[in-house]
């Protein structure tokens, strides 16, 4: 089987996110870069499902972004994949969800696939689109936020289960097709000393668009539909208030007149 | 935050120190406070870290080792220490003493029946030189070691063996030569011992002030019954093999207090950046900052007296008094940041609630054991002449 796996390095979740002066972008200085968490569970259902398939089965990460990308894809190449395909051009710097998956899709067509996961969204924008998007560029079903999955013994179809408000949705699909991983689907494994060892010989093709056949003025930055005017941080909190050399009374009058009139929440 | 970062490291030996740092962040950390409390053993958590080889991570590839550098190791059970000391407490000692001894003087099959699997991480492995009247005086143990036709008998005591209760096999010093014809050192044999042979019974764990949650015990050795080839090289080389092993494991305590000390010097920077007195974070006064920038730059020396020697030691090296320095500085650098980090907390640094006060029990005792800080200056005093 052909697993294949979308991957998007993010900064770490406990990086502080500082905003430029000039609000175009983020400071990219002293960020430390990971897999994003969601991605993980990709990797790990992929490599399960490697393990249960066995036979000459791969897994094979497909990942777009600049040349610190590779340090994540080592990093699932240690947890077990196989190989790897980085989409690496500087054209998709500021390139939309579309772009990403455009240039995604074509680099997954062109390694071959019977299986497709990723994460339900990346944990920098939130953006949720690249995987729906790579589906239908595929013109195969997916389903996202899975926190079930199972393959039938001819591995013609999968049937996934979704957490939905109050209960739990089952789906079954035919194969190929995307499913994006959500939390508690499994248990994500910790890359070995030896499959970091491993991981060093692994081959990591490397391609631009113009290698997968990809025009980058309408794939890149040029061709976005999407364009973000602005980075604003989080306002700084403000410091609080404290009511002082009053009786009780005349403070909690006081204290519910501040909420309702000030604060705005009762 | 002062996190462990070394300027050349590989890709490789970077991705080895982060698996360190977010493996301890996730499975030891969260819970060092409650096993400190309960003085439990994780030997599942031990063996989780086997299994991912960090229990055989400088044995040759040849032995299902990860073959890496010696630096390398030293940052990943900094991690491991800066997260909780009694488990990189196994960590250090596997990975030097057993280990070394195994590689440099097994034979064939000693390696393939012990130390493969060590590397692999399914066997614990620990180290019993220490007895109750031979402590900074090794060389004076008094194990007996007797040889029988079918191989050896061991009889006699050892004292405060780290995972006496715990490991799967110990390397246990013993007495070769003739009782009333001690010959010193020269009479100490090294053995490979089974922790489930018949006659070696491991005693109840001490009660700690630190590293609760390490095991700690004596060893009763009564007609222990050994097969021949559980003699390790030669016999009468056995106190060479220890200081041998020592070496490598006094490099190893050296990254342990570094990572303690470090992990409190964490804690201060975030608290007195927090705690206000007389209107002003703590860290606002400059007897405080310069408390800071003081344990600071003792912990980069330490790290870097350690990383020194360990690159010297990976250049084949006789890193006797090197080791020495390491294991002397990061160990008394240890005790003070985190009494400093005490005072800085104030009344909660002497409360259970608050993380400083285990790391001051932990880092006591790294200037005690492989040798207390006095016999490290002995050593390197020795080195001098
Ligand atoms: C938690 C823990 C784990 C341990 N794990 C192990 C283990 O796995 N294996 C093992 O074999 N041992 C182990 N030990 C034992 C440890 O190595 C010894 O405690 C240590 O070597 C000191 O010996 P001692 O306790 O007998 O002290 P002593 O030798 O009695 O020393 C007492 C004091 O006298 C000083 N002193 C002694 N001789 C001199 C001298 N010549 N000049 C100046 N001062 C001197 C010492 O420095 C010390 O301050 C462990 C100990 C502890 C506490």
């Amino acid at each position: 089987m052909k697993i294949i796996v979308i991957l998007k390095q993010v900064p770490d979740s406990e990086t502080k996110i500082k905003v430029k002066g000039d609000g175009s972008g983020i400071e990219t200085d002293g960020i430390k870069y990971v897999i994003s968490p969601y991605d993980e569970y990709a990797v790990e259902e992929a490599l399960k499902l490697k393990e249960k398939a066995g036979g000459d089965s791969t897994v094979t990460v497909v990942s777009a972004g600049p040349d610190r990308t590779v340090e994540s894809i080592r990093t699932a190449l240690a947890m077990g994949a196989d190989a790897a395909v980085h989409v690496n051009d500087p054209a998709l710097e500021g390139a939309d969800s579309l772009g990403v998956a455009r240039a995604l899709a074509k680099a997954i067509q062109d390694n071959g696939f019977d299986i497709i996961f990723a994460g339900k969204q990346g944990i920098d924008q939130d953006n949720s689109q690249v995987p729906s998007a790579v589906a239908e560029l595929l013109d195969i079903p997916q389903v996202n936020i899975i926190a079930k999955f199972e393959i039938t013994e001819d591995k013609s179809k999968a049937t996934v289960s979704r957490r939905i408000e109050g209960g739990e949705e089952t789906i079954e699909t035919s194969l190929p097709a995307l499913f994006g991983c959500e939390k508690g689907l499994n248990e994500p494994r910790y890359a070995s000393l030896p499959g970091i060892m491993k991981a060093k010989k692994k081959p990591v093709k490397t391609v631009d668009l113009a290698g997968l056949g990809l025009d980058a003025g309408e794939v890149g930055a040029a061709g976005s539909h999407v364009k973000i005017l602005k980075w604003i941080p989080l306002p700084e909190r403000q410091a609080g208030k404290i009511l002082q050399g009053m009786e009780t009374a005349e403070a909690s009058k006081e204290l519910v007149r501040l909420l309702r009139e000030e604060a705005k929440v009762i | 935050m002062p996190t462990a970062t070394e300027a050349g490291l590989s890709d490789t030996q970077r991705q080895v120190v982060e698996l360190a740092r977010e493996f301890a962040r996730e499975r030891i950390e969260p819970f060092a406070a409650e096993w400190d409390r309960t003085s439990h053993f994780p030997r599942d958590v031990i063996d989780e870290m086997g299994k991912l080889g960090f229990f055989g991570m400088t044995t040759p590839e040849e032995y299902d080792g990860m073959g890496l550098d010696t630096v390398t190791y030293l940052l990943a059970l900094e991690e491991v220490a800066a997260a909780d000391a009694a488990i990189a407490v196994s960590m250090g000692i596997h990975n030097a003493i057993p280990t070394t001894m195994l590689v440099k003087h097994g034979t064939t099959e000693q390696r393939e029946r012990w130390l493969k699997p060590m590397a692999r991480g399914e066997l614990l492995a620990g180290f019993a030189l220490s007895e109750a009247e031979a402590g900074s005086d090794a060389a004076s143990l008094a194990a007996q070691a007797t040889k029988e036709k079918q191989g050896w008998v061991l009889n006699g005591a050892k004292a405060w063996a780290t995972n006496a209760g715990t490991a799967d096999l110990m390397m246990i010093m013993a007495r070769t030569d003739q009782t009333g014809a001690r010959r010193g050192a020269k009479g100490i044999s090294t053995f490979i011992v089974p922790t489930d042979s018949p006659g070696y019974t491991a005693c109840k764990p001490e009660d700690k002030m630190g590293l609760r949650a390490s095991n700690t015990a004596a060893i009763e050795l009564s007609d222990c019954r050994l097969p021949a080839d559980a003699l390790l090289g030669d016999g009468g080389m056995g106190f060479v093999y220890a200081m041998e092993g020592l070496d490598a494991g006094r490099l190893g305590i050296g990254a342990q207090g570094v990572g303690i000390a470090r992990r409190a010097l964490e804690h201060c920077i975030r608290y007195t950046a927090e705690r206000r007195q007389f209107e002003k974070p703590l860290h606002d006064f400059q007897a405080v900052q310069f408390k800071l920038a003081d344990m600071a730059t003792r912990i980069e020396a330490a790290r870097a007296l350690a990383h020194r020697a360990a690159v010297r030691k990976d250049a084949g090296e006789n890193v006797g008094m090197h080791a020495s320095m390491a294991k002397l500085f990061a160990s008394e650098t240890a005790m003070w940041v985190t009494t400093q980090a005490i005072q800085l907390f104030g009344g909660y640094g002497y409360m259970r609630d608050f993380p400083v006060e285990k790391l001051f029990r932990d880092a006591k005792v790294t200037e005690i054991y492989e040798g207390t800080s006095e016999i490290q200056r002995l050593v390197i005093a020795r080195a001098l002449r």
